[in-house]
């Protein structure tokens, strides 16, 4: 039914593996110590399987599908921003247009307009949301709303329109497809945030920026980029146009990437006092806390292969 | 054939705008009682909290659970008047003052009678966004012969950014909302607002959505 290019298929296929392995273990978990409350990890697990089953049903259906799959997150992400923070009364209109931009920028993905994707929110969108703020003529707060608004457009819009974009881009690895892209910047970034915080587990001492994420140590840091780069150098030349260097580049980008990201959305939930950014999903959070890293990844990971390979 | 709309009405339009454009923060969503007679009590900013509160509720309880409205709003014209009895099924109430007592919850008594939760707003009205109002005494009143009856307090946060009182446009924006614990028996209607206003308040401090005034 589906017609998924090889290389796409197997990781596809070991992404599940990991989740049947993830299951089993919290099942043996819960045999062996049937005290011991495991919800919150077999919420994780849960969620984990509905949003895997979610995207590679969409990825498999079809590109357009895929596009619209990638801006409905887009929409989903920007709302729960603007819902935490102090957006004022009067920006409602002025927010009512940072939505209608989701649709154009991912129609600009859609028909493969590269420069008009690449300059639409940070040149157009920048432009005429204080114009349209202007017109409501509220100026008490206007400099924080104005600021606040294009960086939330810019976060969820503009970054993760670049995952997006992935499947529009000409396939140079055809026992790939343009899907190895896509699995390969998800995959890495979220298997990044697991290797870091495992590492973190091991051995984190040296905390890293306490103010910010009392749990982040430079532990975790190191070992968790240097297992991405390295895995990202194996898995480049099989799901991307990149070679063995260049994927370890990669692996640095989103090593590093992930961290910040994570760590800027952690600054947030700080300065706001909340913990998560929503409920939406079932022992992560909101969608912000799940696609965090990802806000910074995927645009860096996205240039870096475009500088490179076309 | 009431039943019916109100179950179509929320299956195919509201509780997909609820969950898609919306978006809710739930807490405490295992307290809402399952069957009456109970009151819900919430704070009032937009039309959508009624959808909103009515939306937790599964389609097959739906029809037991009656939001008490006013006949002087929603009663206004013929077609208001069907949509709001026949796909929300509001039990309408009089606003005016002139009312006796005895007839003015008639409605309400027999809808607890018959193992209904209701759905009140005890401030009247929806007053500014995002602030919660004056607690008002009438469900004090109308609970004063069955003070038994649970009543569950319920926080709503956001919704007044995305309809407030007097915009037709609908932008989206996630929405709190916060059941808590059902209140201890009041004895009178002093202490009845001063519990509800405390647990409001208290909950009030679980939401996570932001507003420039807070």
């Amino acid at each position: 039914m589906f017609d998924l290019p090889p290389h796409s298929a197997y990781a596809m296929a070991a992404v599940l593996g990991l989740l049947v392995i993830a299951s089993v273990i919290r099942l043996v978990l819960r045999w062996r110590k049937p005290d011991k409350d495991y919800t919150e990890l077999r919420q994780r697990i849960q969620s984990w399987w509905w949003m895997v089953g979610v995207l590679f049903v969409v990825l498999a259906a079809n590109k357009n599908i895929a596009i619209a799959f990638f801006g409905f997150l887009s929409f989903l992400a920007l709302k729960e921003f603007l819902s935490i923070l102090s957006v004022r009364q009067a920006d409602r209109r002025a927010v009512f247009w940072a939505y209608v931009a989701i649709p154009l920028q991912y129609y600009w993905v859609s028909i493969g307009w590269y420069g008009m994707f690449i300059i639409f929110i940070p040149v157009f969108v920048f432009l005429f949301l204080p114009m349209r703020m202007v017109l409501i003529g509220e100026t008490k707060g206007f400099i924080r709303s104005a600021g606040t608004l294009h960086w939330a457009v810019m976060l969820t819009v503009f970054s993760i329109s670049h995952i997006a974009y992935l499947l529009t881009l000409p396939v140079k690895n055809p026992d790939a497809g343009a899907l190895g892209l896509v699995l390969f910047i998800l995959f890495m970034t979220q298997f990044n945030d697991v290797c870091q915080y495992v590492w973190g587990k091991m051995l984190g001492r040296h905390k890293i920026i306490p103010k910010v994420s009392p749990n982040k140590t430079w532990e975790g840091f190191i070992g968790g980029v240097g297992t991405i780069t390295l895995c990202a150098g194996f898995a480049a030349p099989l799901l991307t146009p990149l070679t063995f260097s260049q994927g370890l580049v990669a692996g640095l980008l989103i090593g590093i990437g992930g961290f910040i990201g994570d760590v800027v959305i952690s600054s947030v939930k700080r300065d706001l006092q909340i913990k998560d950014t929503g409920t939406l999903i079932p022992g992560h959070g909101g969608i912000l806390d799940r696609i965090d890293s990802l806000l910074y990844t995927a645009p860096l990971f996205f240039h870096y292969l475009y500088y490179v390979a076309y | 054939m009431k039943r019916v709309m109100k179950v179509l009405f929320f299956g195919l339009l509201v509780k997909p705008l609820v969950l898609i454009v919306l978006g809710m923060n739930i807490r405490g969503r295992e307290r809402l009682p399952s069957r009456g007679p109970a009151v819900i009590a919430a704070n009032h900013n937009s039309h959508l909290d009624v959808l909103v509160l009515m939306s937790l509720f599964p389609l097959s309880q739906l029809h037991r659970v009656r939001p008490v409205a006013a006949a002087d709003y929603f009663l206004r014209n013929p077609l208001i008047s069907w949509f709001s009895r026949t796909c929300i099924c509001i039990i309408p109430i009089d606003r005016s003052g002139h009312a006796e007592q005895d007839t003015l919850f008639s409605d309400c008594q027999q809808a607890l009678d018959q193992n209904e939760i209701l759905i009140i707003f005890p401030e009247g009205s929806r007053g500014d966004p995002e602030k919660i109002g004056k607690i008002r005494k009438g469900i004090f009143y109308l609970l004063k012969e069955r003070l038994d009856t649970p009543i569950f307090p319920v926080v709503m946060h956001g919704l007044g950014r995305a309809l407030p009182r007097g915009e037709a446009l609908l932008v989206p924006f996630n929405c709190d909302v916060v059941v808590g614990e059902p209140l201890p028996r009041p004895e009178s209607a002093a202490q009845l607002t001063r519990q509800l206003g405390d647990a409001f308040a208290a909950q009030l401090e679980h939401c996570v959505t932001r507003q420039e005034a807070d």
